[in-house]
């Protein structure tokens, strides 16, 4: 008895039954697709989040002021240095660290920009120094950067974010307009490039000012939001953190943690951090998945304890006329194995064809490893879940089973 | 008719001793269906010998045993004791898979049912009892043609079972028995779903295998049918009570003889 023969009886056997088997393939076919999908979404976003922290710059640390005295009586903790303000002269300190390439001082506001009869409310606005656009990797696409003269002489100049400036000006070039910040004429002297979104935030919608001008204009001399603090390579990021932390520790009478004003906040670790956080994520979409696919396993099981219940009698003629048990057992394990193959390479497609669709603003990503580990496993469901039901037709006694009614 | 049966009745039983070798052997068999009180004893102590190219009707009612014996000689089942041996073959020592091959190779079995696998075509089911013997494509085919032709069913041989009526039905059988040549045709009732016309038809296929030189064992509880054979047994309650030679096992079953003579 040829394998090829088994497979034509196998075959003959799933055509004799095209929607019941059509249903059980089905099933499978999700299984796998879903396993490839969601697999595919889970590296999709994880990629994503990558891309993002990249843009941010991978150098470059952020000290946050944290304005622990906001919580400090509620903590308990009270004491004087630790409501004290993040200053430009604390980021003066700073720039005299080894291995820092640039310091930048931030203060950010949400402001609206007026330009004729355009607004743009919600807009993050930045005051910072010209170092700030090499530290966060953002690039001028269109004019000019803000420069040191124009930091010291407190000019008010702009660059935009490109959602904004395409909010604002639509398609005309905004190089050299005038746009009203909160009622104050400012002059646009650069467009940045396009950053994309990260997370929650449009990091497009955004405009970078000279720090002393919206400390003037706008938010006061209070503390600084941030310090952006660029190491010169990515190597001696960690050091440049701890040595920072240790300058401003001592700046700002810091005995333990509990009293900080401030947080550095290091991209690199972040960018760990939320690399395990989506791989998490990408395990969890799998186990979904694969429950489908031992749903849809199951769906064999049943289905071919049908079909053999169903053909208890044809199975006694095959044993009568000479089949051996192998040979039935080998054709019930085919139906099942081939259902389930079909299945797998139907969902592989499915799976794949919907890698192509955006998912809930992600844009999957196909893990090669998750193809074929779909497929195999889809195989060896065939195998196992075909195990049972086609055992139990190899061991029918003829007798009995040309009996049955 | 009378007068054939009469001298048939006249002619002893004859135990098979220096005929032709025997294809079928049974020694004091018995076979019990359950344990303890439920026990029931469906044969109880049957010996019979089957020569080769001998024509044999098993005749009995319904409860005599005659099904079990059947089972026991087509290899379906096997005694609880005595011994059952085909072609010098003891049953009782074969496992599932040789048992298996017993009936490829040595039986050719005919149902009451037919039992033809449905949506395979005529020629399918014929070809089928090769396939599992190993025998490749082209000579299958050949090989079932050829049966078909033998019973005639030439023009159905592409039909599917549903397609076919029930004389036709049992042909296909009957070509799907003798297409692996083997030792024994063993026939549980073919006659049984039959109606007269296709009773008479399936018979003469019967006779001319046996001139062609197959032997027959046939279960019936039909005269018309026992007829037919070269030696009727009755079996009632799971022993043997009459065993008759209607003609020598080498000479051409009565009926043809009877149609020949017409």
């Amino acid at each position: 008895m040829s394998p090829a023969q088994i497979l034509r009886f196998a075959l003959a056997g799933l055509f004799a039954n095209k929607l019941r088997s059509a249903l059980t393939t089905l099933g499978i076919l999700i299984g796998v697709g879903s396993v490839i999908l969601l697999v595919a979404v889970g590296n999709g976003s994880s990629q994503a989040i990558e891309a993002n922290l990249n843009s941010l710059g991978t150098n470059s640390l952020t000290v946050l002021h944290t304005g622990a005295g906001l919580f400090g009586s509620a903590s308990g903790n009270t004491g004087a240095q630790s409501t004290a303000n993040l200053t430009v002269a604390d980021a003066r300190a700073l720039s005299q660290a080894a291995g820092v390439a640039s310091v930048s001082p931030v203060v950010s506001t949400s402001e609206t920009l007026t330009y004729g009869g355009n607004s743009d409310t919600g807009t993050s606005l930045t005051g910072t120094y010209p170092s700030y656009f090499q530290a966060t990797n953002s690039p001028i696409g269109q004019g000019s950067y803000i420069t040191d003269d124009d930091v010291t002489s407190a000019r008010k100049v702009l660059v935009l974010g490109t959602t904004t400036a395409s909010d604002l000006f639509g398609t005309a070039n905004p190089v050299g307009q005038s746009v009203d910040v909160a009622g104050v004429p400012f002059t646009v002297v650069g467009v940045l490039k396009e950053k994309g979104a990260s997370g929650l935030q449009n990091a497009d919608n955004s405009a970078i000012a000279p720090l002393s001008t919206v400390q003037e204009t706008l938010t006061g001399y209070g503390s600084l939001n941030d310090i952006v603090v660029e190491a010169q390579t990515p190597a001696e990021v960690n050091a440049v953190q701890s040595e920072i932390t240790s300058i401003l520790d001592r700046l700002e009478g810091v005995s333990s943690t509990s009293n900080a004003n401030f947080e550095v906040l290091n991209q690199a670790s972040l960018l760990a951090a939320s690399t395990s956080t989506s791989h998490t994520f990408t395990v969890l979409l799998g186990a979904v998945a694969a429950i489908s696919l031992l749903v849809g396993g199951i769906g064999i099981t049943n289905i071919m304890l049908v079909t053999v219940t169903e053909r208890t009698r044809e199975i006694g003629i095959r044993k009568a006329i000479g089949a051996q048990p192998g040979v039935i057992l080998a054709q019930f394990l085919a139906e099942a194995t081939l259902l389930s193959v079909i299945g797998g390479a139907l969902g592989i497609v499915a799976g794949l064809v919907g890698t192509n669709f955006t998912i809930v603003g992600v844009k999957p990503v196909a893990v090669p490893a998750s193809i074929a580990l779909a497929f195999g496993v889809s195989v060896v469901i065939g195998l196992f879940f075909g195990g049972y039901p086609a055992n139990r037709a190899a061991g029918m006694r003829p007798v009995d089973a040309l009996r049955y009614e | 008719m009378m007068t054939r049966q009469a001298a048939g009745g006249s002619a002893p039983p004859v135990p098979q001793a220096g005929g032709p070798r025997p294809v079928v052997r049974l020694l004091s068999v018995t076979k019990t269906y359950g344990t303890g009180d439920a026990a029931v004893q469906a044969l109880r102590g049957i010996s019979l010998e089957v020569a080769s190219r001998d024509y044999v009707a098993i005749m009995g009612a319904s409860g005599s045993g005659k099904s079990t014996l059947m089972n026991i000689i087509g290899c379906l089942d096997v005694p609880t004791s005595g011994r059952f041996l085909i072609d010098d073959i003891d049953s009782a020592s074969l496992d599932e898979g040789q048992l298996a091959l017993v009936r490829n190779r040595k039986i050719g079995f005919v149902f009451q049912s037919f039992n033809l696998i449905p949506r395979m075509t005529a020629l399918a089911n014929v070809e089928l009892p090769l396939s599992y013997a190993g025998i490749k494509h082209a000579e299958r085919r050949a090989r079932a043609e050829a049966a078909l032709r033998l019973v005639a069913l030439t023009d159905r041989m592409h039909h599917q079972p549903n397609q076919l009526s029930g004389g036709q039905l049992q042909r296909v059988a009957v070509a799907r028995a003798l297409v692996t040549t083997p030792s024994l045709i063993l026939a549980d009732e073919p006659t049984g779903n039959l109606d007269t016309a296709a009773t008479r038809d399936l018979m003469g296929v019967f006779d001319r295998l046996n001139v062609a030189g197959r032997t027959i064992i046939l279960i019936t509880h039909e005269r018309d049918v026992a007829v037919h054979a070269k030696r009727v047994v009755q079996v009632q309650d799971g022993l043997i009570v009459n065993d008759q030679r209607l003609v020598g096992p080498a000479d051409p079953p009565p009926m043809l003889r009877e149609a020949e003579r017409a």
